[in-house]
């Protein structure tokens, strides 16, 4: 479903990779491995059509992800490092915001039962400035609830800040996913159980794909 | 789509109501700036009639760019601009969105206050609601510019201060015509064909901005 053609990706004088080529169908669980610095977020953004690769091809269903545009990003989710919360929104309001944006819109029913799925139902008309770092990174994760339609989840860093409990949680809820048919691309430096059941992992280190 | 616009405008009008202080403080501006030209110049009403329309629309202007800064710059800090980009709506729609919100928020306050603060200069009755309504068609045109110079400028050091030198320039001809619709009923005639141009460089700005914006934003993330 999604092929990456011989990514490469240059900052400044340095070339993070060169010749990064993968496939990944559906039910894939992708693990996007390396040291700090070695460019995971930056595939990431290029695989989610924010930034720009220097050289090859990111394709969905055979498609330049460049011409589908807003097709491509109507079936994927991106989460990054920052949380993409206001801090003068609750959460609640921010995730139903968040995924209107989107262009998936929840039913207001659904938004308490999103945040309780990952722990945080009690903080649901608390303003997000009054969250703390593990709780903010919960309501962003919130989306996913209210995202299964969408066929691809890139994830960066998704398990930072999160304590042990959370960290179970969001690898179930993930590995949930992949096995109704979702793909799942992420990054993490943690060896936990999610690492053990990726289908593939890609070391940007030497830039090799290999399957698990 | 439409659905998507309104999820944003309420989302930016819910944040500004929130955070009246910014709002607040520009208005605050925008009456000290007019407010300190009658006091210098001194109480002559025949100069104060001449150069009021043409102040309270300077005035409008930078109390309108202190706004302007803040328009992506928060949600390009906290990541939710990066999550507009990725959705299944066309971004120039949702930078649409964004710059009717802005304007909603930082200067139909102005346009609202300027009548009184016309008042100051001597302005006929008259003369008062052509300047509301001359704001009132112009600073659409405002907000459309100033949104590709603050899409333009977006995480450069610095960018307030080269934010202001890129769109002041461009806000000439807005100020212009809506100085001279102001001046034109003063003196008896018509401001109809100002009052138009205004509404042509709206809609003009309308027509062609929102594409730009959006290229400015793609560019500020790649």
């Amino acid at each position: 479903m999604l092929e990456a053609r011989q990514l490469g990706c240059t900052r400044g004088e340095r070339t993070l990779f060169g010749d990064v080529s993968f496939t990944l169908e559906a039910r894939g669980l992708l693990h996007v491995a390396g040291a700090n610095g070695s460019g995971k977020t930056s595939l990431l953004r290029i695989l989610c059509g924010l930034g720009a690769a220097d050289g090859g091809e990111v394709c969905w269903r055979g498609e330049p992800i460049r011409e589908l545009r807003e097709a491509y990003w109507r079936d994927m989710v991106y989460l990054g490092h920052a949380h993409a919360l206001k801090d003068d929104l609750t959460a609640a309001e921010n995730l139903r915001v968040a995924c209107e944006i989107a262009g998936r819109p929840a039913a207001h029913d659904a938004i308490q039962p999103a945040l309780a799925q990952f722990g945080v139902a009690h903080c649901a008309q608390l303003p997000a400035r009054a969250l703390s770092q593990g709780q903010k990174r919960r309501s962003a994760l919130a989306r996913l609830a209210l995202s299964r339609q969408a066929r691809l989840w890139i994830l960066d860093e998704p398990f930072s800040a999160l304590d042990v409990a959370a960290v179970s949680q969001l690898e179930n809820f993930i590995l949930d996913y992949v096995e109704q048919g979702g793909s799942v691309i992420f990054t993490t430096h943690q060896d936990g159980a999610i690492a053990a059941r990726a289908t593939q992992k890609l070391d940007l280190d030497t830039a090799q794909v290999a399957a698990c | 789509m439409l659905s998507v616009m309104r999820a944003v405008i309420a989302r930016d009008l819910t944040l500004a109501w929130r955070r009246k202080a910014d709002v607040f403080i520009a208005v605050l501006f925008f009456v000290i700036v007019a407010s300190l030209f009658p006091l210098g110049i001194g109480p002559e009403p025949q100069l104060l009639r001449a150069i009021g329309p043409g102040v309270v629309w300077v005035a409008a202007l930078l109390a309108s760019m202190l706004a302007l800064s803040r328009l992506f710059a928060a949600d390009y800090a906290d990541g939710t601009l990066e999550q507009m980009l990725l959705a299944a709506t066309p971004l120039s729609v949702i930078v649409i969105a964004k710059v009717i919100a802005h304007w909603i928020a930082a200067n139909l306050p102005l346009v609202l206050i300027a009548p009184l603060l016309g008042l100051q200069f001597g302005l006929p009755g008259e003369a008062l609601a052509v300047l509301a309504l001359a704001l009132a068609l112009g600073t659409p045109c405002v907000s459309l510019i100033g949104a590709i110079g603050a899409a333009l400028t977006l995480g450069v050091r610095g960018g307030g201060v080269l934010l202001a030198l890129l769109v002041l320039p461009l806000y000439a001809p807005v100020l212009i015509m809506g100085a001279l619709a102001v001046e034109a009923t003063s003196t008896g005639m018509s401001a109809a064909p100002y009052l138009l141009l205004l509404a042509a460089l709206s809609l003009a700005a309308l027509s062609l901005a929102p594409w730009a914006i959006a290229a400015a934003l793609r560019i500020a993330f790649e």
